[in-house]
């Protein structure tokens, strides 16, 4: 109880949510919306999976916004050229992966700090895919949507495999000793490295594995529309780096769970939906989600001082 | 004869249970160089800091120039004019030499309009006082290490002190830095300064002192003047003493050679020509003062600075040993100094932290298995006695003693050969230390080759079939394990005697 109490308290704020809009707003509870909803998340979750990882491990990724337009705008371009889906999903997914390298070679191989090395590629990547597409869309082939399946199957497609994808690396942050790793080095890198640990590799591929997901995360997204922005993927890092703080994750590293980090993520979630069916204006969207992330912080510090204490 | 500049009477200072002074007497006088010497340990630390207000004092009394001073607190310190120059001079490396001094020295609001001129020139005057050619405007980035304690010095200048206090200064200086340190002393003693020096360095006390003053575990044991007194009766005083704790009997039989160094060195870690022999069923202790290379010969090792001269030879084979990676896998275990910083990670339960250098060999595949993992936590708790509410207790809930059990057991489920052990009972109590020696008794007695670094000169003595010396980073002797402390703080001192 007292072990998980950060992420059961956060699952308490989103069944008060949750049972407050079935009193004054049952029609939120309609099945379409909803499933509307999570489809609409699901890239994100898959993105705050490993933006999770990324800050358990003591470090920071901002680029995952412009690594999944770079992802999404070749997947679509590949998908144009008429490559069969599954090979344009596993090249969004390789792209990810190689531009995470990237990141990782600068952070964990020259040491220098996670949070200026994405904002240097976060910054590259944006801008170099604007002077590559000067603005322009890709238009996708209907192959593509859904996976080729009915728009609700491959609704239901995409947020299963999200959720499964959760699970499974839930499940592996705590079955699989590269897990304890990550944990360990986002501890204390330097107890992990005397124990015979190798921190900066666990670090580099941490990097690469963020990459890969989103890649993943952009290929959920291009078989969701008709075509895709270059654009796409403006201030993701800061919905899957607020779902993971809100979920509980120590920003210093070393603590937090892959549910905590899926329980913050549908809190922030129902905010805008929860705003319309309560006949709230949606200009107050960004505010409360501002003010559910800034009470998560401020619950950790007080709480943080009371244990040193 | 004028009342002494300071004077304390049957100082008295405990951390928890541990007694860090239980009666010193020390007086100073203006215009006197008064050394402290002692082991590691002594309480001169403690003294220091009490002196400085940055620690009150149990009982005891302290008296400045006639007046009794009650609660000295840092600042009351400096505003009677205390002042310390440690080791590592604290200054800002980003600012000039005259932004630092200005920094110390003047008064007021932060809104304050700052005196650039006048900044500068009470540098250069501070400066020019005690002999340093140090131009004011250069970053303290730039300077080397004697050069930022000369500024310290001049901040202490300025600051009007009565009393300064030398922690160790020399001990990062070239001879030729030593002797512009040793006249700045000199001057300050010239100018009716009272200065507290503190080294190991005898010949140093000899060069400059007028009077020494030993520690023994948290006593004062004796006053001289440097005139009236020899080497030899000094290392006397600084070991004598009754062996106050039962070892237990080193009856090991050491069998083969397991490690074996010659001409070991690592540049960057200041370590040269080391060479030994440890056996099989062999405690070999390793004593030395700080800094004497001891932490950085087990860091060699260990494969964290990697050797870059001499031979490494294990169970009989020569290697490298580039990693910590590579040295766990060949057998060498390393529990290290700062237990609460690396030894075990306080925020994971006691399980973890034991399985932590063992996942491959307990986690047949990826899978981990909490059944292993418990049941292997299970037997190093029963075998090592560790305190704790069970495998799931977060390490950081265990007593000192108990939590060292938990870094040992980390590394007895590695299986090695061979034990290194950086100060295994420091700032443990005395229980759990005398179970902690047992333990390593019995480790020695299964076969295992133990290397304990200690600055715990007993435990050293007690505990060590043989005793090598280190001093400035490479062996100065090996003695049998019935050495005397006499020979072995003679060693540790550079005294051939």
């Amino acid at each position: 109880m007292t072990r998980h109490f950060r992420e059961l308290s956060v699952a308490g704020a989103l069944i008060l949510v949750l049972a407050a809009l079935a009193i004054f707003a049952p029609g939120f509870y309609q099945p379409q919306p909803l499933l509307s909803l999570a489809t609409r998340e699901a890239p994100t979750l898959v993105v705050a999976c490993g933006m999770a990882l990324v800050i358990i491990c003591r470090q920071i990724d901002i680029s995952v916004g412009s690594q999944f337009a770079v992802c999404s705008v070749s997947a679509g371009l590949l998908a144009a050229q008429n490559t069969p889906t599954a090979l344009v999903g596993l090249a969004a997914i390789g792209i990810g992966a190689l531009l995470g390298a990237i990141n990782g070679t600068l952070i964990a191989g020259l040491r220098l700090p996670s949070i200026v090395v994405t904002l240097a590629t976060m910054v590259t990547w944006r801008e170099a895919l604007r002077l590559q597409r000067q603005g322009a869309f890709v238009n996708l082939p209907d192959r593509l949507q859904w996976l080729g399946l009915s728009q609700s199957s491959g609704q239901w497609v995409l947020v299963a495999a999200a959720v499964a994808l959760l699970a499974a690396l839930g499940l592996a942050m705590r079955h699989v000793a590269a897990g304890r790793f990550v944990y360990a080095v986002g501890t204390d890198a330097e107890a992990a490295r005397l124990a015979g640990m190798r921190p900066q590799l666990v670090t580099f591929l941490t990097f690469v594995f963020m990459g890969a997901l989103t890649g993943l995360a952009a290929m959920m997204n291009v078989a969701q529309s008709p075509q895709v922005d270059p654009k796409s993927g403006t201030g993701l890092e800061l919905k899957a780096i607020a779902a993971v703080v809100v979920g509980g994750v120590a920003i210093s590293g070393g603590r937090g769970t892959l549910w905590g980090v899926f329980v913050g993520l549908l809190l922030l979630a129902c905010v805008s939906p929860a705003l319309t069916h309560l006949h709230v204006e949606a200009y107050w969207e960004k505010a409360i989600q501002g003010a559910i992330i800034l009470l998560a912080v401020v619950a950790d510090g007080v709480r943080t001082r009371k244990t040193d204490r | 004869m004028p009342a002494p500049l300071l004077e304390l009477r049957q100082l008295a200072k405990s951390f928890g249970g541990a007694r860090a002074l239980r009666g010193v007497d020390f007086d100073l006088h203006a215009g006197e160089v008064h050394a402290l010497l002692g082991e590691n340990g002594a309480g001169k630390s403690t003294l220091i800091k009490i002196v400085t207000g940055a620690h009150q004092p149990d009982s005891g009394t302290i008296t400045l120039e006639g007046k009794v001073v009650a609660g000295l607190s840092p600042a009351a310190a400096h505003r009677l004019g205390i002042a310390c120059i440690y080791q590592q001079p604290a200054l800002f490396p980003d600012l000039t030499v005259a932004e630092n001094i200005g920094l110390r020295l003047e008064p007021g609001s932060a809104l304050r309009r700052v005196g650039w001129r006048q900044r500068r020139d009470r540098a250069v005057r501070l400066l020019g006082q005690i002999g340093a050619n140090i131009p004011p405007e250069v970053e303290v980035r730039a300077l080397s290490m004697p050069e930022q304690q000369l500024v310290e010095i001049a901040c202490a200048l300025g600051a009007g002190a009565r009393i300064v206090i030398m922690d160790e200064p020399t001990s990062s200086l070239t001879q030729k830095e030593q002797h512009l340190l040793f006249s700045v002393v000199r001057e300050l003693r010239q100018n009716g300064v009272g200065v507290i020096y503190i080294s190991h360095r005898l010949e140093e006390i000899f060069a400059l002192a007028d009077r020494v003053t030993v520690l023994r575990d948290g006593q004062s044991v004796g006053t001289s003047a440097v005139s009236e007194i020899n080497e030899a009766a000094l290392i006397r005083m600084m070991v004598g003493r009754e062996m106050t704790q039962i070892y237990p009997p080193g009856e090991s039989a050491p069998g083969n050679v397991v490690l074996k160094l010659r001409d070991v060195g690592c540049k960057a870690s200041g370590v040269h020509a080391v060479s030994l022999e440890v056996r099989a069923g062999e405690v070999f202790g390793l004593a030395g003062l700080v800094g004497a290379g001891r932490t950085e010969l087990a860091r060699i090792l260990f494969g964290l600075t990697p050797a870059d001269a001499g031979e490494i030879e294990l169970a009989g084979t020569r290697l490298a040993i580039r990693s910590p990676e590579e040295a766990m896998n060949r057998g060498i275990a390393y529990v290290p100094e700062d237990r609460r910083r690396h030894g075990v990670v306080l925020e994971m339960p006691v399980a973890e932290n034991m399985t932590m250098a063992v996942h491959r060999r307990i986690f047949k595949g990826a899978w981990l298995r909490f059944g292993a993992e418990r049941s292997l936590a299970l037997d190093y708790i029963r075998d090592l006695a560790v305190k704790c509410s069970g495998p799931d207790a977060p390490a950081g809930s265990l007593s000192g003693g108990n939590q060292q059990k938990v870094s040992l057991a980390r590394w007895l489920a590695t299986k090695p050969q061979l034990l290194i052990l950086d100060e295994p009972t420091q700032g443990v109590d005395v229980g759990a230390k005398s179970e902690i020696h047992r333990i390593v008794r019995r480790l020695a007695r299964d076969g295992l080759a133990v290397l304990l670094i200690s600055s715990d000169l007993p435990e050293i003595l007690g505990m060590s079939d043989r005793i090598g010396v280190m001093r400035g980073g490479t062996m100065t002797a090996v003695l049998p394990g019935n050495a005397d402390a006499h020979a072995v703080m003679s060693a540790a001192l550079g005294q051939t005697r």
